[in-house]
This record gives structure tokens, sequence and C-alpha cells, in this order.
């Protein structure tokens, strides 16, 4: 617990990073470049793995481009065998339409691959180390961790593994995560209270702890975290299938179009009397071109990348619905201390009363916080540097007394030179004024209260029997809080302040954050009466957490993000853990969400929107010779009908790879409000996914005219 | 396109226009049980109807049994209808003595499917085959019910979207006697009065014979029509009584009832948009809709009139004067008739197809190529441009649900409409209902392509389908295409040309119409159930807003492109080629080219 010196009310949560080192640049083990090599010849592997139908079935789009790609590797073989002419066209389809399936096959295994890879370095950190088990009698005896228990005590030593999950019962440790977080400054694991967890697999790196197992082997938190980003328990998400849904419909009406088009040619041939019926790879071509394969290939790829993303901001995201979740999130709901504000106060003026000179004041309160060396004293010495030109002065140690704060007296200070300089709590520190024979001004009481209303925390300064006045301490709004919660209601998302002050003091710093609304002096269970009285109204609710008494609070928030300092029961109901514990991070969790909808609608609409010039370059190709009045429709001059339809399935193909960065990286996220945000979209997408294809199929054409290629 | 035309057109929609809010908001009365300027006059008929016929006004139904009561309905209606038209030799008001012969098990099937289903399509004429009882007593009858069960579809499917956290979706006995009752039933009084004030005969008399000037024998057909008309526009029916249907002077006399026919025709499904809004709690979302329709009808009405008035460049090579001068209107005249004219032609053709009508007054066959195409992709969006009663409001919320789910996923949510959460069920059940209509339209046409009949089989003449077609080459696959299109839509109008009263293509044309109507319906039904459960999501900023043009934009281009990547194989090698062949001087009036087989 951070102990707040001098501040009358402990802090309601303690700063989260207290450890200066945190601040240091992170190990960057979680974020690989996207094309990484390794990763990049892992997925290329498997894209051909996934050619499996049985596997593949299960993504209806492609499995209908891999039976299409079948169907016309089936007619150029007989033809080859027939010697029929004209073999270099449908080869040249053939392949297309593999590599069709292979550059979906490439997207999804590029999203998964990375997962793999961190799987990979995880899985190697995971040895199976002696674990010393006490046992009833209290004796020490050796067994391997795979063979503790939940339920079985541990003890662990400076630079030993601790063996499994638990919970510190007794002793004081600082113990290396780096495993887990990717943050190589250590942490303090203690008994009691909500620092207690710890996970198998860190390692202890100074004092001696035991610890109470929580977990069996195989469902420790490493293991599940493996599992998680290796994708091994993946589900499709609700909004992925009901996407699904959508385009293997779509793909079943674009069947039933090119399947009943055989018919109307025949029909058209023979009542023109001319031309012929367009082939098996034609037909192939032109389905294979309608139906949305680059949101079909993608899909996947699209959710693995999200899941990844959370990831790679140190999230834990113990399901994909959890992140997609995240997007529809309605209310958030934010701890003012650490994720609002400043885990400390700041001293921001001196309040001098009257007949005593701000500068006087200012002289006591900087010589009281000299040896104080909380951040609230520190920020006392700073403000009275700045203000007043007042340089630190050094006390010798001998001739002064320093008085640190305690809870019974509320105040600290300093005895020098003859002088009692306090600084405390108003009561605390009038009780003393008067005790030494001084006055207390009527006014005083008001002046401290002011602070108190206008979100601030008021420290008297007395010097012996004379009193001088206040510090204000101020609650400090983090930078661009402010404008991030104006960008979080642009979005549509309200955000509700917890804090454990009282009204005054919240609403003060509520309307200073520009929060939508607050809950003063919560406790966890009007936390989770707010959360279920949103969730009444039809709001999906987000919140962080830490403590165990959090717990029932995450589990009923749509996203509860656990703090990974936090204990093992709020890590098991949340949905998320956050392995940095910065609670800020919720704000980017739910920018992912949105991120990846957006992306999946995005490439949705681009998908169906090129179908438009696809049309133009195939139906004139096929039915040129039939009626050669459609070659009018011809706009884009493609030269031959071969050309054409070539064209168009390269085209097709080469514009799932040339969109798997999007689809991994998500699309560019800006917080706006879901009308720009869909003008925006519509036009980059729609509009822009009718026209690209245009001189995209016409400068295929051109080169494959060009290398003799159609 | 001339100046006076373009007026005609404006005209009209602004007398439809006006209407669209205080019927909307009657309808939203009527539905929601509120109590309206004719509860005095029609309560008690009401509350009588629900006595005798034993249902309990205040218990709602899952979208199950809506779904289940509105099919029993369905098959006792075709049941009805089929033996009233099979047993009209027994039964009275039959002046002319029409026997059993003349509807034949499978005309009689198809008849019923296709008045059942709102459809309307005609494989007979109705004056020389149907009894004026069975006219009056099925038909007419039907005119009303299958409108009335569209209407209270539609309204059930509304309230999935406006409704949350409820299991029901109304009760269709009582949607159905609202939507007879209060509805239809005072407008096409007070629109069969009109008809009869200008000219539309009403009468039960036998045919009158007349001699000409000439000496010639004519017969001059009889009958309660008006009665008909009336309903037969306002419930976007489109089966005449007659069949020439609305080109038929005792059907269409004047261009006055030209234009009245034409706003009969549009008003409900343009009001229901505003219905829906109010129904919703926004009525700006209703207003968006409309503005989608409005896009699209205006989009075919200029694109059809555009190319009609323009004229057949074959005949101005010939040096006929088709362009309009001070002294003639021009275009191609063609299958019109003269009290219509060209623009008349041209925007009935947009309003009977955007509707599910399928009421003519001129021969769609003798459009020329993109304006013949004009109505086919009108029917194409599955007919969701207005659409029928009721069927272009369910209709148009499939596009919908695709539209906000495409696009509302770009603003990073799970998409939503109207506060509902699209998801699974919802996006599977709206492909569904587009899935089978392609899939009707494109496999029965291709089948009909293909089919080849044994010599004295009982299917066909003996032969290839496609030998029913009136003319040769892509224009005799637009008859075809157009035949199944019309079926699937439920619009019923036929592209003319093609001989359907055989068993092959009444029974599968049949079969469109019910796959048409009811495989398109449930799913809608089961969505609007699965929508109805729903919480209702606040709005925010973060919402996708359906109420601005970009929605409509939105809308329009997802109707638009699904129906376009969808036929367009199918279209370029019938109405498409056509327009381009046409334009190097071959046309396809007549068979007279050798068949393919």
């Amino acid at each position: 617990m951070s102990t707040v010196t001098t501040t009358p009310q402990a802090t309601p949560n303690p700063p989260l990073h207290e450890d200066p080192t945190s601040l240091l640049p992170k190990k960057l083990a979680r974020s690989r470049p996207l094309f990484d090599p390794e990763i990049v010849s892992r997925a290329t592997r498997a894209s051909f793995g996934k050619l499996n139908p049985v596997t593949l079935a299960k993504n209806p789009v492609m499995f209908v481009v891999e039976v299409g790609a079948l169907l016309t590797t089936v007619f150029v073989v007989r033809d080859i065998i027939a010697g029929a002419p004209g073999l270099k066209f449908g080869l040249q389809i053939a392949i297309w339409l593999w590599f069709t399936v292979l550059f979906a096959n490439f997207a999804e295994a590029m999203a998964e691959a990375r997962g793999k890879a961190q799987a990979d370095s995880l899985r190697k950190t995971k040895t199976d180390a002696l674990a010393k088990r006490l046992t009833a009698s209290g004796k020490i005896e050796e067994v391997t961790a795979s063979a503790l228990r939940a339920g079985d005590v541990v003890t662990c030593d400076a630079g030993e593994l601790i063996p499994g999950d638990g919970d510190v019962i007794d002793g004081i440790a600082t113990v290396d995560e780096s495993v887990i977080t990717g943050e190589s400054a250590p942490v303090i694991r203690e008994s009691g209270g909500d620092r207690s967890a710890v996970t198998g697999g860190t390692r202890v790196l100074s004092d001696h702890i035991k610890v109470r197992i929580t977990s069996n082997p195989g469902e420790t938190f490493l293991d599940r975290m493996i599992a998680l980003v290796e994708g091994a328990e993946r589900q499709k998400t609700p909004n992925e299938i009901a996407l699904n849904i959508l385009i293997a419909g779509l793909t079943l009406i674009f069947l039933l179009a090119v399947v009943t088009l055989q018919p109307y040619a025949v029909f058209s041939v023979a009542q023109a009397g001319a031309g012929t019926v367009p082939s098996v790879a034609v037909l192939v071509s032109l389905l294979v071109c309608l139906i949305p394969t680059t949101i079909g290939g993608l899909l996947s790829a699209i959710g693995i990348a999200g899941m990844d993303r959370v990831m790679q901001h140190n999230v834990l995201a113990m399901s994909g619905k959890a992140v997609e979740a995240a997007g529809d999130v309605n209310s958030l709901l934010l701890d003012k201390t650490g994720t609002i504000t400043l885990g400390n106060r700041q001293a921001v003026e001196f309040l001098a009363i009257t007949g005593v000179s701000d500068e006087e004041l200012a002289d006591a309160a900087q010589l009281s916080s000299l040896a104080d060396e909380t951040p609230e004293g520190r920020s006392v010495v700073v403000l009275a540097k700045e203000k007043y030109g007042l340089r630190g002065r050094h006390i010798p140690e001998h001739g002064a007394n320093f008085i640190p704060f305690s809870a019974y007296t509320r105040m600290s200070g300093v005895d020098f030179e003859g002088r009692e300089l306090r600084k405390g709590a108003t009561e605390a520190v009038t009780t003393f004024v008067k005790e030494h024979g001084g006055e207390v001004p009527g006014y005083f009481q008001e002046m401290s209260d002011r602070i108190a209303r206008n979100g601030g925390t008021p420290l008297a300064v007395a010097d012996g029997h004379r009193l001088l006045g206040i510090i204000y301490l101020k609650d400090i709004v983090k930078g661009g809080m402010k404008e991030r919660i104006g960008q979080l209601r642009t979005m549509g998302i309200r955000t509700i302040m917890i804090t454990g002050d009282n009204p005054l003091t919240a609403a003060a710093i509520a309307a200073e954050a520009g929060v939508d609304d607050f809950l003063a002096q919560a406790t966890p269970k009007d936390k989770l009466e707010y959360i279920k009285k949103e969730q009444v109204a039809g709001r999906l609710v987000a919140m962080t957490g830490d403590g165990t008494n959090d717990a029932p609070a995450l589990a009923q928030a749509d996203v509860g993000l656990a703090m990974n300092t936090g204990t093992m029961a709020a890590k098991e109901a949340g949905n998320m853990v956050d392995l940095d514990s910065n609670p800020t991070k919720l704000i980017e969790v739910v920018a992912i969400g949105k991120q990846l909808l957006i992306t999946r609608g995005a490439l949705t609409t681009f998908s169906i929107a090129n179908d438009v010039a696809k049309y133009f370059a195939i139906i004139p190709a096929m039915f040129m010779a039939t009626y050669p009045s459609l070659a009018k429709l011809n706009i884009m001059g493609l030269h031959t009908p071969q050309s054409a339809v070539l064209a168009a399935v390269i085209f097709n193909a080469l514009i799932i790879i040339a969109l798997v960065p999007l689809a991994l990286r998500g699309v560019k996220y800006r917080p706006l409000d879901a009308a720009s945000l869909l003008r925006r979209n519509l036009l980059i997408y729609g509009v822009g996914g009718i026209l690209v294809p245009f001189p995209g199929i016409w400068a295929i054409d051109q080169l494959l005219v060009l290398f003799h290629l159609a | 396109m001339t100046s006076t035309g373009i007026l005609q057109i404006l005209l009209f929609f602004a007398l439809v226009l006006v209407c669209v809010k205080p019927l909307g908001a009657f309808m939203a009365n009527v539905f929601d049980g509120r109590r309206t300027f004719l509860h005095p006059v029609l309560r008690w008929l009401e509350v009588l109807t629900y006595k005798v016929a034993g249902v309990r006004e205040d218990v709602e139904q899952r979208w199950t049994q809506y779904t289940a009561s509105l099919l029993a309905f369905s098959i006792f209606g075709f049941l009805l209808v089929y033996l009233l038209q099979r047993a009209q030799a027994y039964l009275p008001f039959n002046p002319q003595n029409f026997g059993t012969p003349n509807v034949t098990p499978d005309l009689a099937f198809n008849t019923a499917a296709s008045f059942l289903t709102n459809t309307n399509w005609q494989a007979y004429s109705g004056e020389s085959t149907l009894s004026y009882f069975v006219q009056m007593a099925a038909l007419t009858v039907q005119n009303f019910v299958s409108a009335a069960a569209g209407l209270a579809v539609a309204i059930a499917v509304i309230r999935g979207f406006a409704r949350h956290e409820v299991r029901t979706l109304g009760n269709f006995w009582v949607d159905m006697t609202r939507s007879t009752l209060y509805v239809l039933l005072p407008i096409s009084f007070l629109g069969a009065l009109f008809l009869c004030s200008q000219g539309v005969i009403q009468n039960l008399k036998p045919n009158t014979t007349a001699t000409t000037l000439e000496g010639a024998k004519q017969t001059i057909t009889q009958g309660p029509v008006a009665s008909e008309e009336a309903i037969k526009e306002l419930g976007t029916n489109g089966g005449g009584f007659f069949n020439a249907n609305s080109a038929h002077p005792f059907e269409n006399p004047s261009p006055i009832t030209n234009l009245f026919e034409m706003w009969l025709l549009l008003v409900i499904p343009a009001a229901l948009t505003y219905t829906f809004g109010k129904m919703v709690g926004d009525t700006r979302q209703g207003w968006a809709i409309f503005a989608a329709f409005t896009v699209m009808f205006l989009a075919g009405v200029f694109v059809c009139y555009g190319f009609e008035q323009a004229g057949n460049p074959t005949l101005a090579k010939l040096g006929i004067q088709s362009a309009a001068t001070t002294t003639q209107a021009g275009g191609n005249m063609e299958g019109k008739e003269v009290r219509f004219g060209v623009v008349n032609s041209a925007l009935f053709t947009t309003v009977t197809t955007d509707t599910s009508t399928g009421a003519v007054n001129n021969t769609h066959d003798s459009l020329l190529p993109i304006a013949g195409l004009v109505p086919m992709l009108n029917m194409m969006t599955d007919i969701v441009i207005f659409g029928g009663v009721g069927a272009g409001m369910y209709g148009i919320l499939i596009y919908c649900i695709i539209a906000v789910f495409i696009a509302g996923l770009m603003v990073g949510r799970t998409p939503e409409y109207l506060g509902k959460k699209l998801e699974q069920k919802e996006v599977k059940m709206a492909m569904l209902a587009i899935i089978v209509t392609s899939a009707c339209i494109l496999v029965f046409s291709a089948l009909s392509t293909q089919a080849v009949f044994a010599a004295k089989g009982y299917w066909n003449a003996p032969g290839a389908a496609i030998a029913n077609m009136g003319n040769s080459g892509p224009h005799g696959l637009s008859e075809i295409i157009y035949a199944y299109t019309s079926a699937t839509g439920n619009n019923g109008s036929a592209f003319g040309g093609i001989s359907v009263n055989t068993p092959w293509y009444n029974l599968t044309i049949g079969l469109a119409m019910l796959v048409g109507r009811f495989l398109f319906l449930i799913p809608i039904l089961a969505a609007a159930g699965s929508l109805a459960a729903k919480k209702k999501v606040p709005v925010t900023s973060g919402t996708f807003p359906t109420h601005g043009p970009l929605f409509v934009g939105l809308l329009v281009g997802t109707v638009v492109i699904i129906a376009v990547l969808t036929y367009f194989p199918a279209v370029s090698l019938g109405p498409i080629v056509e327009h381009y062949l046409m334009h190097s001087g071959r046309l396809f009036s007549l068979i007279s080219w050798p068949l393919g087989s």
C-alpha cells in the first residue's frame, strides 16, 4: 500500500505502478514486424496443409473456390490427355484458382503463425521445475511441479521458479514476471491484500515466500495463455458467424446465378446460332470472381489478428467474443486513481491566512516537506521552488528531528532550530495549534472545505502555535484524459468514474475530467449494482478491477479487464487480463474491438463492390461470340475473351494477398461518431471497391497480352 | 421526355405524398388498437366478427402461432378458390354458362395460388373463363384477404422492431380483421363508387351482343367490374376482370381513372412507411424508407419513360416520326392505349411493378428493351420499391437488415437497427428469404429454357417449352424470365407473348408464387419474433443513424446491388443484348427464327 504521508484520507486505489522502472522501455517480446521472415515461412508451409478439404469446408466461400479449382483442373487434365486446343487458358485459370485458395490459406496461416510463434516462446519457459512442498507435519519434500494439486503449499526462495499459480500466504518477495508480462522490472508479491497472487513459471528474485497453489497442472495461467495465443481453443465469435452466414448466402446466390447461366447460354447460343456455350473453366471463373472471396479468404485472419493486436498491447483476452464485445461497449467504468488521475495528488497552491505572507507559508511548507519522500511531499517542495524561487535546503540531520506521518497523528513535519513545523489534516493541525496556545480563525474551516469541494485535499500548515495556511493538494487529471473521454463520447461511449472519494470531491474531479457520470464512495457492491442497472437499460459495460472484491463486478461486466497485479479471483472473473496492469488500456481494448468489426465490414463491402467490375470483364467475354453487340459492355476494352476472364481471376486472387496486411493490421480507426465513420468507410471501401478493379483488371489484361499469356 | 410528361409524373407523386402522413398515422392507430374516426361506424362490426369467429382480441401470438394462423387461413382460402372454380358450372351468377372444362385442374391450381398470394397472375382471360360468382366470391374476396394478410404480416414484423423483450407479435386474426375493416373496405368502397361515376361498369348482366356499322357481330362484355377494380388496385392485386386488364375501357376508361387507379396502387405501400415510423417511435425512420422507395421509383419511371419517349430507332430509320412535336406526343406507342399515351403507360408500368400489383394498362411485351428491363428489375428487387400492400414493407425490412449488417460493421459495433442488435438469426433469415426468391426465379426460368416435352404428354404441347414463347431470341428469354420473376415477386403482370396456360407453366408458375410469398415471409416473421425478444440498445452517437440521406443511399445501394449482381448474367442475355441488337436494326417481334430444338 502506498502510504500517503500527509493526506488525511487514504488513497482509495493505490497507484498501480510504484516501481519507477516500470516507466523504462518495455522488452518488446510481443511485437514482431508484420512480415517476420520466420512467420512468413511458417505460414507459407501451413497454407498448403490447409488445402485439406475437410478443414476448408468450414469456410464455405473458399471451399467453393477449391471445388472450382479441382473441377477446372480435372478438365485441364482431360484436355491434356485428349490433346485438345486452348490448353494455355484452362491451365492458367486452374493455377490461379489454386492460388486463390492458397492466398486465403496464407492469410489465415499468417495470423495464426504469429500466435504460434509466441506460444512456442512461452512453452520454452515452461520447464518442469522441482517444487518444495510443505507436508502436513511442516517438513519440506521435493516433488515435480506437475505433481502439485490445488491446495498444496510450497515454499520458494530467491532464484527459484514458482512451481504453480497460487496465493502468497506468508512472506514478501520480489518476483520477475517477465515470462508472462514481457516486463523486465520485478514486482513485489506479499501475503494478504490484493498483491498476493503469483503465477507459475515466474521467478522469485529476493526473499522467501510460502505459496498456496490454486490450480491443477494443465490449468495454470501459463497453460491458458499458451492455448489462447496459439488459438487452439479459437471459436468463431457471434459476429463472425453472422457474417459467415451472410457471405455463405451470397455465395449460394452467385452459385445459382452461374449455374443457371449455363442453360440461358445454351438457349441463347441456339437462338442466335452463333458462338459457343461458355466452358466449365469460364463458368467457374465467373463464380469465383463473384463470390465474396476477399472477405471469405480474410475473415478468420481478421479475427485472429484482432486477438493478436490485443495481445500486442499486452492484454490477454480469454475469448474473441470478449474483444468483439469491447467494440460494442456503451459504458466504460473507469477507476479514478491511476486511470483518470495520476496516482498522486500534487500541491498546486499555497493559501495563507490573513496576516501571513504566502512566502512565509511556502517556506514553512517546504521545510516541513524536505524529508517527506512521498510524491505529495515532493510536489510541495517543487511548488515552493516554482512559485517562490525557494531552493531546496539542506537541513543537517543532527540539528533536526523529522516527524514522520502516522495514522494516529495524521501530521508530519520537522522540529528544527526551535521551530515545530507541521503539516497535515486540517483537524489534526488545528488541534495541534490550539494545544500550543494558538488561535484558529473562524473562516479557516470554510477555507479548508472549499478546497475539498473543488476536488482537492487541504493540508493545513502550522509553525508551533501559529497557524500559517493551507497547501492545496489536487488530484491531477492525466494529460490528454479529457480529450480521450471526449473522443469516447463521440464514439457513443459513456464514461463513469469510480472513486472512493466523497461525492463533493468526486463531482469536482468528474467535471474536470469530463466524464459523463461518477460513482462516489463506491463499494464493490455499488459497482456491481451500477453494472446491472446499465445492463438492464440495454448497455454493454466494460470495467477494470484488481481486487478479490472486484470479482463479482468483473464477472458481471461484459468486458472485465483484470489487472495482472490483481488477485487470482479477479483474473478468473474477468474476460481479459492486462499484463501491464494499466487500467487506461481499457480504452485501447475498446478501440481494437471496434477496429476488428470495422475491418470486417470494410472488407465485406469492398468484396461485394468489386463484383460490378468483374461482370463488365466476364459477361461480354462469355457472350461476345454469340451476340457481338455485347462488346459494348466491354468498357475496359480488354483484349480478348480469354485475357478478360484471366485478368478478372488474377485480380481476384491478387486482391486477397494485397489485403493481407490490412486484415492483419486492421483498418485505420479514428474515434469519430458513427455517421462520419460510416461516410468515410463507405467512400473508401464501397465506392473505392467499385472503382479499383477497373484499372486493376485493365492493367493485368495489358500485361497478359504483353507477355503472350492470353 | 416532355415537360408535360414530367409534370404528370410529379403530379401523380404529389397526390400520393400528401396521403402518406394521414393514412399512415391512421393505420398506426388502427393496428395499435386506438380509436379512430371510423370506430363509431365500424367497431361494432369488428367486435361482432371476433364474437362470431371466436377470436379473443386481447390474446397475442408468438411468431410461430402467427405464422400458423396465416398458413391455416391461406390453406382454407386456397381450397375455397380452387373448389369454387372447379364447381362454377353448378353455382349461380353464371350467365355465360362457363363450365368445368374452362377451368382445368392445373389452371385452377395456378389461379388459386395466384389470388391467394396476392399475385393475380392470370393464365386465363376472365371474361371467357370465369363466372361472375367466381370472380366475386372467390377472386374479389381473395383480393381483400390476401392484401389484408400482407398488411397483417407487415404490422407483425414492424412490431418485432418496435417492441422489446416480448415474445409476441400481435394476433393474426385481429390484424386481418382490422386491415380489412378499417383500411381496405372503406377506401375500396369509395374507390368503386368513384370509378363507377367515371364510367367503369358494375352489373350482373350477360354479355351484350351488338351489330357494328359494318354489320359484324360484336360481343360487349359486362359484369361487376368497379367493385373488383377498386380492390384490385388498392390491394396491389392486379388481377383484371378482363384479360386486357386496366387497358380495357370498362376497367380504366379515362386518364382520370388511370390517375386514380395508380394512386390506389401506391397509396397504402407509401403510407405504410409512416405507419412504420410511428410504430417504432421515430417517424424519421419511416421517412428514410419512403425516401429510398422514392429514389428507386423515380429512377425507374424516368428510365422507362425516357426510353419509351425516345422511341424505336428502327422506326426512325424508316422515316417514321417518333419524336415529340407540337402536334404529337411521340414515343413508342406500340402496345399502348392512345388515351394514356407514353407517359401514363410508362408510369403505370413502373407503379404496377414497384408494387406487387401486376395490373397493366399497356403491353409490357411491347416496351423497348431497356424500358422493359425496368419492370423486370423492379420485380427482381423482391418487389421492395414501395412493394405490395404490406409485402413491400416487410420486404424492405429484410434489405434494411442486410444493409445495416454490412455497413453497420463499418462503424465498429455489432450492427443495430432501431436499437435491435442484428445477429445470426436475423442475418440467416434475411439471407434465406433472398436466396429462396432468387433460386425460384433463376431455376424455374432455366428449366423452362431447357424443358422438352414428349408427344401426347400431359405437361405441355410436345417439343420444347420455349415453343410457347411469342418471340425468339433475347426477347423470348425476357418473356420467360419475366414470367417467373413476376410470379415469385407476387406481382402477376405478364410480359405477354408467351402462352402460359399449360400444365407445365401453370404448375411451375403456381409453385413460384407460393414459394415467393410464403418462403419469403416466414423467414421475416421468424426474424421479427427474434427481434421482439431482444433488448433495445440505447441510441448514442456511436449508433449508426438510420434516418439520414446516408442510410437512404445505403439502402438503395444494397437493394440495387443485390438485384443487379444476382440477375445481371440473365438480363444481359435478355433485355440488355436486345437493346444493343435493336440499335443495330435487329428486332424480335415475331417468331420467325428457327427455334433451338
